[in-house]
């Protein structure tokens, strides 16, 4: 019973960083139809820039996360500025690609930082635990978990009360229309392209709470796909519950494989979240939350 | 409009050629024959003796690296009827490349060893045996295809590359094992060693010519497969799926049935490229079918020309030909690595990037486009239209 709840917790720690990175890729989506794969090396540069405010210039974590998320909405707004408006119109297909052009780009050149060491997040919980009723829970775990609960209900307000908030959702809806109503449609996809940058800052500093930063910490960010598919590309909520279920899913998988289906091999627990994936999909093509794509003919 | 019915005359089929107007079809078929004009049918005669002349002439290093290059085109070839000709964006071909390269392998493999299972059968074997279980594979994953559409598709055949990279590793008896891999197969037919070097009318052909002409031989097999899948019904059916499905489905083809070709298809030509890739390298590692891989068969396309035969090819020998680019730059440009910037891996990789998003932003049709300007320029020379 232990081992299930804190499996679990484990899984809802990891899994509010899955949705704060799929919370970024479904804003985007939103507003340009785009997936983009740019998303894991932002992520990896928001945290590489936590490193350095933090460990390299040593102010505290929370300052350095924040100016990390600032300096990574700039990189994702650059991004969207050269890369991505030229193509507006173009097939979403082509414009994809190109995303994974810019994420090869930056990840080659953040890598080139981080080099083959281990980069050190500098935070106030390091790796001590604490117990609630024989559960050992990790604090960062427990932090983890409160950010993105605050950060998703900020967001939500923004959506639901400011104007920004309105006109973005305006343009999700329909761009033409939003235009003649006076929205910048451009503005749009600039925040939330910035958005989607803070966001993954965030959640890279996070990840890179628990054993530091290295050459491969990017494919943490990849996990965010399966959550997104699970949620529907288009649902703010889906991306909430898809990204904690795939890292609740992670977790019990990685505590209870080993001993019940263990032909399925070591480290089975990293890709079961696409297997997960896979079957939603067979039975519901467009996630949990998604809209069906209707056509008009 | 007569009332009696009579035969074309000049034939729907057949067609007569006009002498003197070399361009002027009179059928469909003359139309999309494979060479169709004269210009064609020299320029790739010239192209292919060319590339049976030019191992002779650059160095040992570099006709491993065509080989190389002729390999991954039949890969491009595959990935460009599934996701250029069909339209089914596919994240998932290093995938099927892999399920080729194992199963060549395993195939081929000695039979004593007790490290992998291995059968030892000949190249007879072995090759169409890589392509018709990666096709198997093809069409076991098509049904996602069918439910899903456009990025939905792409991420999950991403997800496939995840499952397929780990069942790699975790098939220790098949794959070797992360780390440890298995020998690649070997173009070994009826007993005769291919790659053997040997002397033809006072050359010297060395194990590297002859590998690269047997890839050359394989790659000109396939390039007409494939050419022929395009001009043909299925390749219009393909089309019309990638162009509108609904309104391909109204006209009466069925979507099931050409996704599911399109997938097999495509992952048989991936399963073919796997082994041949392989038996160049000799040396198979379960952790190199990774995301990595299927972006450099994207790029491929992508940079060559989506859709186009000739432009997976130009795409796979400008891909595998950029490490050498990048060493170059790095030499005639001290200052990129100097300043201790980048290494040269870092710059192929930047350059796969910047050469991914340049291609898309200013000349979508790859350098198949390119070579498409270049011609028109020429070929209306002094005019312009």
């Amino acid at each position: 019973m232990t081992r299930l709840a804190q499996a679990i917790v484990v899984g809802l720690g990891n899994g509010s960083i899955y949705a704060l990175l799929a919370l970024g890729f479904v804003i985007i989506y939103k507003a340009t139809s785009v997936i983009s794969f740019a998303q894991p090396s932002i992520m990896v540069a928001g945290a590489m820039l936590t490193y350095l405010f933090g460990h390299v210039v040593g102010l505290g974590f929370f300052p350095a996360l924040a100016l990390a998320a600032a300096a990574t909405a700039v990189l994702a707004l650059v991004v969207e500025r050269t890369a991505l408006r030229p193509m507006v119109g173009k097939p979403v297909f082509v414009v994809a690609i190109i995303t994974i052009g810019v994420d090869v780009v930056i990840r080659v050149v953040v890598n080139r930082f981080i080099g083959l060491d281990v980069r050190p997040v500098d935070n106030p919980w390091g790796l001590s635990t604490t117990t609630f009723g024989g559960v050992i829970v990790q604090q960062r775990h427990i932090a983890m978990l409160l950010t993105t609960a605050v950060l998703v209900a900020a967001l939500s307000l923004f959506f639901k009360y400011s104007r920004v908030g309105l006109a973005m959702r305006a343009a999700a809806l329909d761009q033409e229309t939003a235009q003649a109503q006076g929205v910048s449609v451009g503005m749009v996809f600039a925040l939330s392209w910035a958005i989607a940058g803070a966001l993954a800052a965030v959640a890279g500093a996070f990840v890179g709470t628990g054993t530091g930063i290295e050459g491969s910490t990017w494919t943490v960010a990849l996990k965010a796909l399966p959550a997104i598919i699970l949620g529907g590309l288009d649902s703010v909520p889906g991306a909430v519950v898809g990204g904690i279920l795939i890292g609740v899913v992670e977790a019990l998988v990685a505590t209870y494989q080993g001993s019940y289906f263990p032909w399925l091999g070591a480290n089975f627990s990293v890709v079961s979240p696409y297997l997960v994936m896979l079957l939603v999909l067979l039975v519901r093509p467009y996630g949990l939350f998604g809209t069906p794509e209707v056509e008009r003919v | 409009m007569s009332a009696t019915t009579h035969a074309p005359e000049l034939g729907e089929l057949g067609g007569r050629r006009v002498r003197g107007r070399p361009e002027l079809y009179t059928s469909y078929r003359q139309d999309q024959a494979l060479l169709n004009t004269a210009p064609k049918r020299a320029g790739v005669t010239a192209l292919f003796l060319a590339g049976v002349v030019l191992p002779f002439l650059v160095g040992n290093d570099m006709v491993l690296l065509l080989a190389t290059a002729a390999a991954a085109a039949i890969g491009a070839i595959g990935l460009n009827i599934v996701t250029g000709m069909a339209g089914q964006v596919s994240l998932g071909h290093a995938f099927f490349v892999g399920v080729g390269a194992f199963t060549a392998a395993t195939l081929a493999g000695d039979p004593d060893s007790s490290r992998h299972i291995g059968f030892g059968l000949d190249m007879l074997l072995w090759l169409p045996g890589a392509a018709v279980v990666a096709g198997a594979f093809g069409a076991l994953v098509s049904p996602l295809a069918v439910r899903l559409r456009g990025l939905y598709l792409a991420i999950v055949t991403l997800g496939l590359v995840f499952l397929g990279e780990h069942a790699f590793k975790e098939l220790k008896d098949l794959t070797g094992g992360v780390g440890v891999g298995r020998p690649g197969p070997e173009a070994v037919v009826l007993g005769v060693d291919l790659t053997e070097p040997s002397t033809l009318l006072g050359l010297t052909l060395t194990r590297h010519v002859k590998l690269y002409l047997l890839m050359l031989v394989l790659l000109a097999v396939c390039a007409v497969l494939g050419r022929n899948v395009g001009r043909s019904a299925l390749g219009r059916a393909f089309s019309a799926v990638r162009d509108r499905d609904i309104a391909a489905a109204v006209i009466g083809v069925p979507l099931t049935k050409y996704k599911v070709l399109a997938f097999t298809i495509s992952s048989a030509f991936a399963g073919v490229s796997g082994a041949l890739l392989y038996t160049i390298i000799g040396h198979i590692e379960p952790s190199s079918f990774n995301l990595l891989m299927s972006i450099r068969f994207i790029a491929m396309i992508l940079i060559g020309g989506i859709a186009t035969v000739s432009g997976a090819i130009m795409g796979a020998v400008f891909i595998t030909m950029l490490p050498r680019m990048s060493q170059f730059l790095v030499r005639e440009l001290p200052f990129l690595s100097g300043g201790q910037l980048l290494d040269q891996h870092q710059i192929e990789a930047v350059l796969y990037g910047l050469l991914i998003i340049g291609f898309l932003v200013f000349e979508p049709r790859g350098l198949f486009g390119v070579w498409l300007r270049v011609r028109n320029y020429w070929k209306g020379w002094p005019f312009s239209y």
